[in-house]
């Protein structure tokens, strides 16, 4: 049974502000090991989808599961703990903090929980595997930008999630840096984590993502592998408008 | 623990040891300030324990003291002195935990006018109170002399340090510092905010109470004005922001000057007090930002840098 895998299930999700329904019935399931894309013109909804499954916002309507549990309307806090963490759109460390402390945030009251001697050396394990080890004991403003990256990535892995959300990780980039992000995606991709991304860049969508689920205006207009989406001309037509279609 | 630690916790030990001779030198005035710089003390600690990590300005200290008061002045004739102590540890808690789970939703300035709001409310409500019966006041009337108030303050110090020194080394420590950094984020990693921060209001709450509980006898004479006196609390803010609140000794070395500036101004100008405060404040934004101990922690900075051993 397909349904026997499924990490994350989004049945009928909503979100209205107001009169806006900037997430509009969303439904797709995210199995295990898969890495999701999420991906559609700007304002489609996509970052809202996102926060519905963090807990950021309350969904209006719709059920969201994680492994056969609701997570529907929970605070963050308790989603977090049944394993969902994230990375934002926008950077956000914790300033004053060494480059360690931050991870060991997420080491210490995440998913699976650790303190003291053992909660430290998981955090500097996995600096070691997105590569600021040597860093450690540095400060946020030390840190050129995809080191702040790294280090937000490193913080949302410490909790060992069973699903990690990123929100456009790879936004803002130089190439080089670009090319350094996708491999580390790549990484994670190997070691058969399960992955929600959000994302712009259709190299990364294309070499990470196993399906893509892609929106506009609130709305699931298409589903499948990357190839086949962005050839879909409903697709082209949202991205480009109907002449290019 | 490491060695460092039991280094730290025998100074401080020491230290409070010598603080509690003080009272051997029979000079009623010197105890007199020291029961002042001890009860600054403890209520500036107590209170940077939820304020300094969370940057949540609670100027509600006095009405936790003053609740503390009123429970020695109500009971003092019915219930033994000892046993008051306790109990105004928990009515100090007891409110500070309902103002938590009201208020501690609310961000920045908010909390800060609600909190001062609600010791001007409690002490409105005990005038009150006291008028339908017929009062004014409270006679606190004991054999407590200013030396024994003054080692009890210290001891209650002592205790305030210990909790201190454990939140720092806690997972409710660590919480509390993610909250004040990023409250969002905190909430991302799985931290319960709410009751992390209810959890330090109700400690500091829960102090301010039994310092006013101790401090009640002092008085002799008690009504709402003194006992809920919102001078207090500005007190108690620019005397932890004086010395920092970065580190666990911070407040102390704020309380010390403060207190004795405090002294030498209200003996001789005792119109001038309110100007001492608003000095204090401009120095502390303006040239003293995190403090004392953030001017420590500068120096300390700038010597590593220059790569002489600090």
């Amino acid at each position: 049974m397909r349904t026997a895998t499924n990490v994350i299930s989004l049945r009928g999700a909503t979100k209205q502000f107001g009169g806006l329904v900037a997430v509009d019935n969303m439904d797709f399931d995210v199995t295990e090991h898969e890495v999701k894309g999420l991906i559609g013109p700007n304002g489609s909804g996509k970052s809202t989808t996102l926060n519905l499954i963090s807990g950021a916002l309350t969904p209006s309507d719709g059920e969201i599961v994680l492994r056969g549990t609701p997570i529907t309307g929970l605070p963050a806090k308790d989603i977090a703990r049944l394993g969902v963490s994230r990375t934002f759109q926008l950077v956000r460390l914790l300033p004053s903090m060494t480059v360690l402390e931050n991870v060991m945030a997420g080491a210490v009251f995440g998913h699976r929980r650790r303190w003291g001697r053992a909660a430290e050396q998981h955090a500097m394990a996995i600096l070691e595997k997105v590569g600021m080890a040597r860093q450690a004991r540095a400060h946020f403003s030390q840190l050129t930008y995809i080191d702040t990256k790294r280090v937000e990535l490193a913080r949302a892995l410490a909790g060992e999630p069973e699903v990690l959300l990123l929100d456009e990780w790879l936004a803002g980039l130089n190439p080089t840096e670009l090319q350094a992000g996708i491999e580390l995606i790549h990484a994670l991709r190997d070691e058969g984590r399960t992955i929600i991304l959000v994302e712009h860049v259709m190299d990364a969508i294309r070499s990470l993502c196993d399906s893509c689920v892609v929106m506009s205006s609130g709305k699931k207009i298409a589903e499948g592998t990357p190839e086949e989406v962005l050839s879909d001309p409903d697709v082209v037509r949202a991205y480009l408008g109907d002449e290019d279609a | 623990m490491r060695r460092k630690d039991w280094q730290t916790l025998g100074f401080a030990a020491l230290l409070l040891l010598v603080a509690a001779l003080l009272p051997l030198t029979g000079d009623g005035y010197l105890i007199s300030l020291g029961v002042s710089i001890a009860m600054y003390t403890v209520l500036a600690t107590s209170w940077a324990l939820f304020s300094g990590p969370t940057h949540y300005i609670s100027l509600a200290t006095a009405a936790f003291f003053g609740v503390g008061s009123y429970v020695t002045g109500s009971w003092i004739e019915i219930i033994p002195y000892w046993a008051l102590l306790p109990i105004a540890a928990v009515a100090g808690g007891v409110l500070a935990a309902l103002v938590g789970l009201a208020t501690l939703r609310l961000s920045g300035v908010y909390f800060v006018i609600f909190s001062l709001g609600l010791a001007e409310m409690i002490r409105q409500v005990v005038t009150w109170y006291q008028n339908q019966t017929g009062h004014k006041g409270t006679y606190v009337l004991t054999d407590m002399t200013d030396s024994g108030i003054y080692w009890q303050l210290l001891g209650l110090a002592g205790l305030v340090y210990l909790a201190g020194w454990a939140i720092g080394r806690s997972r409710l420590g660590f919480a509390l510092r993610i909250i004040g950094e990023d409250e969002d984020v905190a909430r991302h990693v799985g931290i319960n905010t709410a009751l992390s921060k209810v959890a330090l209001f109700v400690v500091s709450g829960a102090v301010a109470a039994v310092v006013g509980a101790i401090i009640a006898p002092r008085y002799v004479y008690i009504e709402p004005a003194i006992a809920f006196a919102p001078m207090l609390s500005f007190q108690v803010v620019i005397m932890a922001l004086l010395g920092g609140t970065g580190r666990l000794w911070g407040p102390l070395v704020g309380v010390v000057p403060f207190t004795l500036l405090w002294e030498v101004i209200s003996a001789s100008f005792p119109n001038q007090t309110t100007l001492l405060l608003g000095l204090s404040f401009l120095v502390i934004v303006y040239l003293l930002p995190g403090g004392f101990v953030g001017l420590y922690d500068r120096l300390r900075a700038r010597r590593a840098l220059r790569g002489v051993p600090a």
